[in-house]
């Protein structure tokens, strides 16, 4: 039995939890709020009351429940190995069935489900977003602001709407010389429409160590958004689509430069279709060949070192939650960093503290967002780095309006567009001598 | 339920968001650390972020008669901040503040919802340490820690939390503040308030301020891991070292059931046939460390240890006491229930508790797997259990009493490090006789006539 379709499937996982409140020491929203509530432990504590019938499933609940960036941090610091990643989605899930979806979270993830129309949406808004962002002057990002607040404040710095998709600008195959394999690239949402610089670094890179990409047109949203609030219908739907799209493709693995996406294909794709014997079989089949890019490259291909020219930067890395600790990757990223001639790294006092985006965590609770990317900010000042490079472009996000709201003068990037740049310098070093 | 008149004064003086009464929330504060506990729900939950909103919050409680029970990480292992009687719980989490690190006198001066790691990496920038260190160091509170009187794994060289306290400031149950103590190391004026506040947990007084000791930190460190295919002789090996003048600043044990668990989970190479290893870290000057680890480690061999390793590098020091510190979650994690006691006994009887215990799991028929800071006589018998079995718990209590009753007529003492709390009030009669208990009685109601502050711990009204 699946988190996702009953409350019952983590008795076990609950009955772990000895209550030793280990937790505390390490959740971001406990750092912020220091209520019992805000904790891996309190939550599991309400869960423990809902199986037990003492309690009923309230709003209320449904509201405590929000409280959690999925950042994993609980997990890995809990001395009974209680998965409390389990245990929070299981209980979305279950608020979700009893007390309906949040209304604004039932409109954004119809529209994700849509793909055509929300495509659509999101080309007349790049043409419109003008109406309701204001553009900031940025040296390397077009980068804006609310102008008026809808519930989320107007401090929030937003990526601006590309003008063109990531998926329309390729063609579905994009070609190399003499291909040593086939990739499918899984874009995502917010690379695909917001970040498409992003995307583009990642097919530089690939074509660059001979891979021929496939983007398959068909993609559409990884589904995360609906899985981890509790929309499993619409995540389901999504995982299929998704699962048939790259199927009928067909590549030798499957990249992704999100940490949500990977996890989902490593992961969630899986576990949602688990009574589904024909998707469970591709869902596995395709966890077996999904890679984060870094991991791809570092591992699979390995990508190569000549060529690479020169990058003088200062480069600070976070970590992302849901790549990190949610897929173990934390030293591909700073392999291909200190790869890169001239890149100097400098760590932070807490690369793998969340920076407090969690996608929809964000919408809903703006005010504690903010509260814990302050302190993501600060160690980032403390770095002296002119550079934040990090591996999910939702963290990129909230980086983004950290430093841009402290004043502080850095670029915040995807590892991989920084080894896209070391690519390129690498020619023009080629060409000069 | 609270009076809404109650509600509505305590609303005035912190504030609405600073008074939590919808039940999702209050569910939250049902309990603490201590397993297989009832659990309750308080009426409302508050967070002063002053001396002055205590007061105000005391004074609203006296005049209502209702139960207040000040709280800090809930990471307590005696049941001693759960609600028992409903009403108030006081969470001290935002008085959070180090005031001062005074590097002139050695003394820290903090508020009780600080984390006690706070303290350190603060104390640590001047090269300072606070020595108590206690398992849950990352998450406790000051205030917790001080009230609990709790230990760690440097008890043996460095004592416990009351060592180091030298100064409190205290919200009585009447609403008066009084200061007790300070940063004079020589302070003998009147009776010791700060060692009664210390360890009382929370049953006397509201600790709003702190002033700790600090003391250089050790300049240099040696870990020495000491295997035996014989508990008597590990035990007698722990009395040999001390009286052989080494103090260590700690020395713990684990039996071959923890080594077993233990390795199981994090395979650092522990012998798993092994009766029982010991862990010994001496710390101090270069030229101490050096002179004690190889006299130790004499010593060990003398007493029989099959082998004996000194860590040659932090990283072996590391991978020693990843074992130490895997032994409680390692040992959480093969059963759902954790009951872990901290039986303490002078550190001669060290052998005869160890051989207690294992009779009693025997006669029990429980897996009782028990590890602790041997060096200062404080064992961690722990019985790894399931609450929801019945049956069990049943046996699990047995075991319970006659743990106590074996180490009190060793000599020794209810709680090492965890205090009383609900869980060992009724032992204390063992330990202290009818005129100790009836002693406590008349200080706790001097002080608290009304059971206002944390009723139903230590103290039972007659």
């Amino acid at each position: 039995m699946s988190v996702y379709d009953s409350l019952d499937s983590i008795t076990e996982e609950l009955h772990k939890c000895m209550k030793c409140g280990n937790c505390q020491a390490v959740c971001p929203i406990y750092k912020e709020t220091r209520q019992e509530v805000g904790v891996a432990r309190g939550k599991i504590s309400l869960a423990e009351y809902l199986l037990s019938g003492e309690i009923e499933m309230t709003e209320g609940m449904a509201d405590r429940f929000s409280l959690c960036t999925t950042c994993m941090a609980c997990n890995n610091n809990c001395p009974c190995g209680v998965r409390f990643d389990k245990i929070i989605l299981a209980a979305r899930a279950e608020a979700v069935r009893k007390k309906g979806l949040h209304s604004v979270k039932k409109i954004a993830f119809t529209a994700l489900k849509m793909q055509r129309l929300f495509d659509l949406g999101m080309k007349t808004g790049s043409v419109f977003q003008g109406v309701a962002l204001k553009h900031l002057p940025h040296k390397s990002d077009r980068i804006a602001r609310m102008r008026f607040d809808i519930g989320i404040g107007t401090d929030k710095v937003f990526p601006m709407l590309a003008k063109k998709t990531l998926r329309s600008e390729y063609p579905e195959v994009i070609r190399v010389k003499s291909p040593k394999m086939r990739v499918a690239f899984f874009t995502g949402c917010m690379i695909n429409y917001f970040y498409t610089d992003m995307g583009k670094a990642v097919v530089e890179v690939l074509t660059e160590n001979d891979i021929e990409v496939v983007i398959p047109k068909g993609q559409g949203c990884c589904g995360i958004p609906a899985s981890v609030n509790g929309d499993v219908i619409s995540a389901r739907a999504l995982a299929r689509r998704n699962l048939r799209e790259f199927e009928k493709k067909g590549a030798d693995a499957l990249v992704v430069a999100c940490s949500s996406g990977g996890t989902a294909w490593k992961h969630v794709f899986a576990e949602l279709l688990e009574n589904d014997p024909e998707f469970k079989a591709l869902a596995d089949k395709w966890a077996g060949k999904s890679y984060d890019i870094a991991e791809f490259l570092v591992h699979q291909v390995p990508f190569k070192k000549e060529g690479l020219g020169r990058v003088s930067r200062k480069v600070t890395y976070h970590d992302p939650c849901h790549l990190n600790r949610g897929q173990g990757i934390n030293q591909e990223p700073r392999e291909i960093l200190k790869s890169i001639p001239g890149v100097e790294l400098i760590e932070m006092k807490e690369p793998g503290r969340c920076c407090g985006m969690a996608g929809s965590f964000s919408l809903v609770h703006p005010d504690l967002s903010v509260q814990i990317s302050d302190r993501k900010t600060a160690d980032i000042a403390q770095t002296q780095a002119d550079s934040v490079a990090t591996g999910c472009p939702a963290c990129r996000l909230q980086l983004q309006s950290g430093v841009e709201n402290a004043g502080l003068e850095k670029q915040v990037m995807h590892t991989i567009q920084i080894l896209a740049e070391s690519y390129r310098a690498g020619k023009k070093e080629k060409k000069r001598s | 339920m609270l009076d809404r008149q109650v509600l509505q004064e305590l609303i005035q003086v912190l504030g609405s968001e600073n008074v939590l009464t919808e039940q999702e929330d209050l569910l939250t504060y049902a309990y603490d650390a201590t397993a297989a506990m009832k659990h309750q729900k308080p009426d409302v939950v508050i967070t002063p972020v002053s001396t002055e909103q205590v007061v105000e919050v005391v004074k609203i409680a006296a005049n209502y008669k209702i139960p207040i029970y000040p709280r800090g990480s809930g990471t307590n292992l005696s049941g001693g901040t759960i609600p028992v009687q409903g009403g108030i719980v006081l969470s001290m989490l935002n008085l959070n503040k180090i005031l001062e690190v005074d590097q002139d006198n050695l003394t820290a001066t903090v508020q009780p919802g600080l984390i006690i790691q706070a303290l350190n990496d603060e104390a640590g920038k001047y090269g300072l340490i606070y020595p108590p260190d206690p398992g849950t160091v990352t998450t406790a509170t000051m205030g917790g820690s001080v009230s609990e009187c709790s230990g760690g794994l440097r008890g043996l060289k460095y004592g416990v939390t009351k060592h180091y306290i030298m100064g409190l400031k205290v919200v009585l149950a009447n609403g008066d503040v009084i200061r007790w103590g300070g940063k004079t190391v020589k302070n003998v004026t009147g009776y010791d308030l700060v060692a009664l506040f210390t360890g009382a947990e929370g049953t006397l007084g509201i600790i709003t301020e702190i002033i700790v000791k600090l003391i250089p930190a050790p300049e240099a460190r040696k870990s020495i891991l000491a295997v035996f295919d014989d508990l008597d002789k590990a035990g007698k090996a722990i009395a040999a070292i001390i009286r052989n003048k080494v103090i260590p600043a700690t020395l713990e044990i684990m039996d071959n059931d923890t080594i077993q668990t233990v390795e199981h989970f994090v395979h650092a190479g522990l012998p798993i046939d092994a009766e029982a290893v010991l862990l010994c870290e001496v710390d101090g000057y270069k030229e101490v460390v050096a002179r004690e680890s190889v006299l130790v480690e004499r010593i060990l061999k003398e007493e029989g240890a099959v082998q004996v390793n000194i860590a040659k590098d932090d990283k072996e020091r590391d991978l020693l006491w990843l074992a130490r510190r895997t032994a409680l979650p390692a040992l959480a994690q093969k059963r759902p229930t954790t009951v872990l006691e901290d039986a303490t006994v002078p550190r001669s009887k060290i052998p005869d508790m160890l051989k207690a215990i294992r009779g009693i799991a025997k006669k029990h028929n429980l897996q009782i797997a028990t590890f602790g800071h041997a060096g200062d006589g404080n064992l961690h018998p722990t019985i790894l259990t399931d609450e929801r079995d019945v049956e069990e718990m049943k046996r699990v209590h047995l075991a319970v009493d006659e743990i106590f009753q074996v180490a009190i007529s060793l000599g020794g003492t209810l709680s090492g490090e965890h205090g009383i709390g609900i869980a060992k009030m009724k032992y204390l009669n063992m330990e202290f006789g009818e005129a100790g208990v009836a002693a406590l009685r008349r200080i706790k109601e001097a002080l608290d006539p009304n059971y206002v502050l944390n009723p139903g711990k230590i103290v039972r009204r007659d």
